[in-house]
């Protein structure tokens, strides 16, 4: 049997990003929305829409893959997938299936996207105007625990505690995502810079460890990008940055219900970090590009630590901003802004930013440009993360 | 004077659409603190499945458990999420381990003052809280 690995047999080719709006700010509806993204990522490739014959999303998409196709003229479908699970969890899973899909033949050029308007649909901030919940939220929201940041803090509250790491390490995160977004035209946060004093001010949405700050945005957007054969990818228009590997899944019983899960101060990549390492013949210490998924700076920290790119006992020192900053930082990190800063794009501009970072084009560009790691959003279930590397990573 | 820890107008716990937590909601109405225990192998569960997660009996039996258990995390959330809460302040949400029962845990509200100092590791009992229709279990510093 011949190895089995995603490695370096598909490529990113193609990227596709609408303006990133505030939320409720698109004039645009989230279909449309939809649609620009992947006809700007099929013209970055140089390959015409019509030459699209699949699509994969997460997060409950609700542009729907017969839509789209319908709409852009596909002369043929071969594949339509949805990762489970909500939020960011399958960003990077969504390309690690676009990439399967096109490695065991399915389909020949798969797009992977996200088109989110939550101004028009509800906030996920906000909980449900029900009169009464069944299910896991049954025993959570009539304790005043219905958002996301609610679900999640006491992981971090617990994961903080374990490891005796401060909130300055959570403050790093977010400067660091503030500061490279002030360089980003196309960064909703672009024009307002963040200090640690501002930082430090902003208000609690929940103690001890989540301020204003540590929350990501709500936005409206779409961003897309094209995987096709490695071959392909060669003789089109850009440097391809090579799908090296994915990892998806969860941890055991990571969605055990009422918060039973066994690891519970967790992002839930323990399991999947490795295997991935694995595929892709690289390590923590050979991604120069570090992408990682802001649903709440706690999550990032956890996910950093899991993913072996920062030691727990270590992360009080690491984490420090000037360590984060592309201009001389050993790890920079969400170099366009990431989901604080640049847009809540459930994490698709992190995987578009890489795509950048390995050809050479981003506006804050890192010097070592040729291994690149997107952590997916962490805490929910399933989570994903994936590889990405230049030709000479393979 | 209001009797319950959070304002009225929160969503009210349903046993639906499958029915999966009714002896939990009916236990909780008669103040009585119930999980589900394997009879095929013993185990504890928590929360509520058709079958267990061990040894994938589907024989759950729901049993009597005292309410003794120690603080395994918390949250003090500011940021109203709901009509009910807006103006509200600050409120504790604990996660209470069980160490009798398997480490299970429950999720509620830690009574008292809402500023309270909260520990990690610190010891809590359950206390039934009545609403209109359905009971809550709450939790309170024990000793």
């Amino acid at each position: 049997m011949a190895e089995r690995t995603l490695r370096g047999k598909t490529a990113i080719a193609g990227i596709g990003e609408t303006i990133y709006y505030r939320h409720g700010k698109s004039p645009d509806s989230e279909f449309k929305l939809a649609l620009q993204a992947v006809v700007k990522a099929c013209a970055d490739a140089g390959i015409s829409p019509h030459e699209v014959d699949g699509f994969a999303s997460y997060g409950g998409d609700r542009s729907d893959a017969g839509r789209l196709a319908s709409a852009l003229g596909i002369r043929e479908l071969k594949f339509s997938n949805m990762f489970w699970g909500g939020g960011g969890g399958g960003v990077c899973g969504a390309v690690g299936n676009a990439a399967a899909a096109v490695a065991t033949g399915m389909a020949d050029c798969v797009v992977a996207f996200r088109s989110l308007a939550q101004g028009q649909y509800a906030r996920y901030g906000r909980g449900a105007p029900v009169a009464s919940v069944g299910g896991d939220d049954a025993f959570l929201a009539p304790y005043g625990l219905m958002s996301p940041a609610q679900r999640f803090a006491m992981k971090v509250t617990r994961f903080m505690h374990d490891h005796g790491i401060g909130q300055n390490a959570l403050r790093a995160i977010s400067l660091a995502c503030y500061h490279h977004a002030q360089n980003n035209p196309n960064a909703v946060m672009g024009g307002r810079p963040l200090d640690a004093a501002t930082y430090d001010a902003s208000r609690w949405i929940i103690e001890p460890f989540f301020h204003l700050y540590d929350c990501c945005q709500e936005n409206d957007g779409a961003a897309a990008v094209i995987v096709v054969s490695a071959e392909r990818a060669r003789d089109l228009r850009h440097k391809p940055s090579y799908v090296l590997a994915c990892g998806q899944g969860s941890d055991h019983r990571s969605a055990a219900p009422v918060h039973n899960m066994p690891n519970y101060p967790s992002s839930n990549f323990g399991t999947i970090a490795q295997r991935m390492y694995d595929m892709a013949q690289l390590g923590p210490a050979d991604m120069g590009i570090v992408q990682c998924y802001e649903n709440f700076t706690g999550g990032v920290l956890m996910s950093l630590v899991e993913h072996g790119l920062v030691p727990a006992d270590q992360a009080n020192e690491m984490l420090v901003p000037e360590n984060l900053y592309v201009e001389g930082g050993k790890m920079p990190l969400n170099t366009s802004g990431g989901n604080l800063a640049e847009c809540y794009m459930h994490g698709l501009e992190l995987v578009i930013e890489s795509v950048r970072q390995i050809r050479g084009t981003a506006i804050n560009q890192v010097k070592r440009n040729d291994a690149a790691i997107v952590i997916g959003g962490p805490m929910v279930t399933p989570v994903s993360s994936l590889i990405l590397g230049s030709e000479a990573t393979l | 004077m209001s009797t319950t820890y959070l304002p009225a107008g929160l969503p009210a716990p349903s046993s639906g659409p499958d029915g999966l937590a009714e002896p939990y909601w009916d236990g909780t109405r008669q103040n009585r603190l119930r999980i589900q225990k394997c009879q095929g192998c013993g185990a504890w569960q928590w929360g509520p499945e058709w079958c267990c997660h061990r040894c994938h009996s589907f024989d759950m039996a729901w049993e009597d458990i005292n309410g003794e258990g120690v603080i395994y995390s918390y949250e003090r959330p500011h940021h109203p999420v709901h009509d009910a809460l807006v103006g509200h302040g600050p409120y504790i949400v604990v996660l209470v381990e069980l160490p009798r029962y398997g480490n299970v845990r429950m999720v509620g509200n830690l009574l008292g003052d809402p500023q309270q100092l909260v520990e990690i590791g610190a010891a809590v009992r359950a206390v039934f809280e009545p609403h209109e229709g359905y009971t809550l279990v709450q939790w309170t510093l024990a000793g």
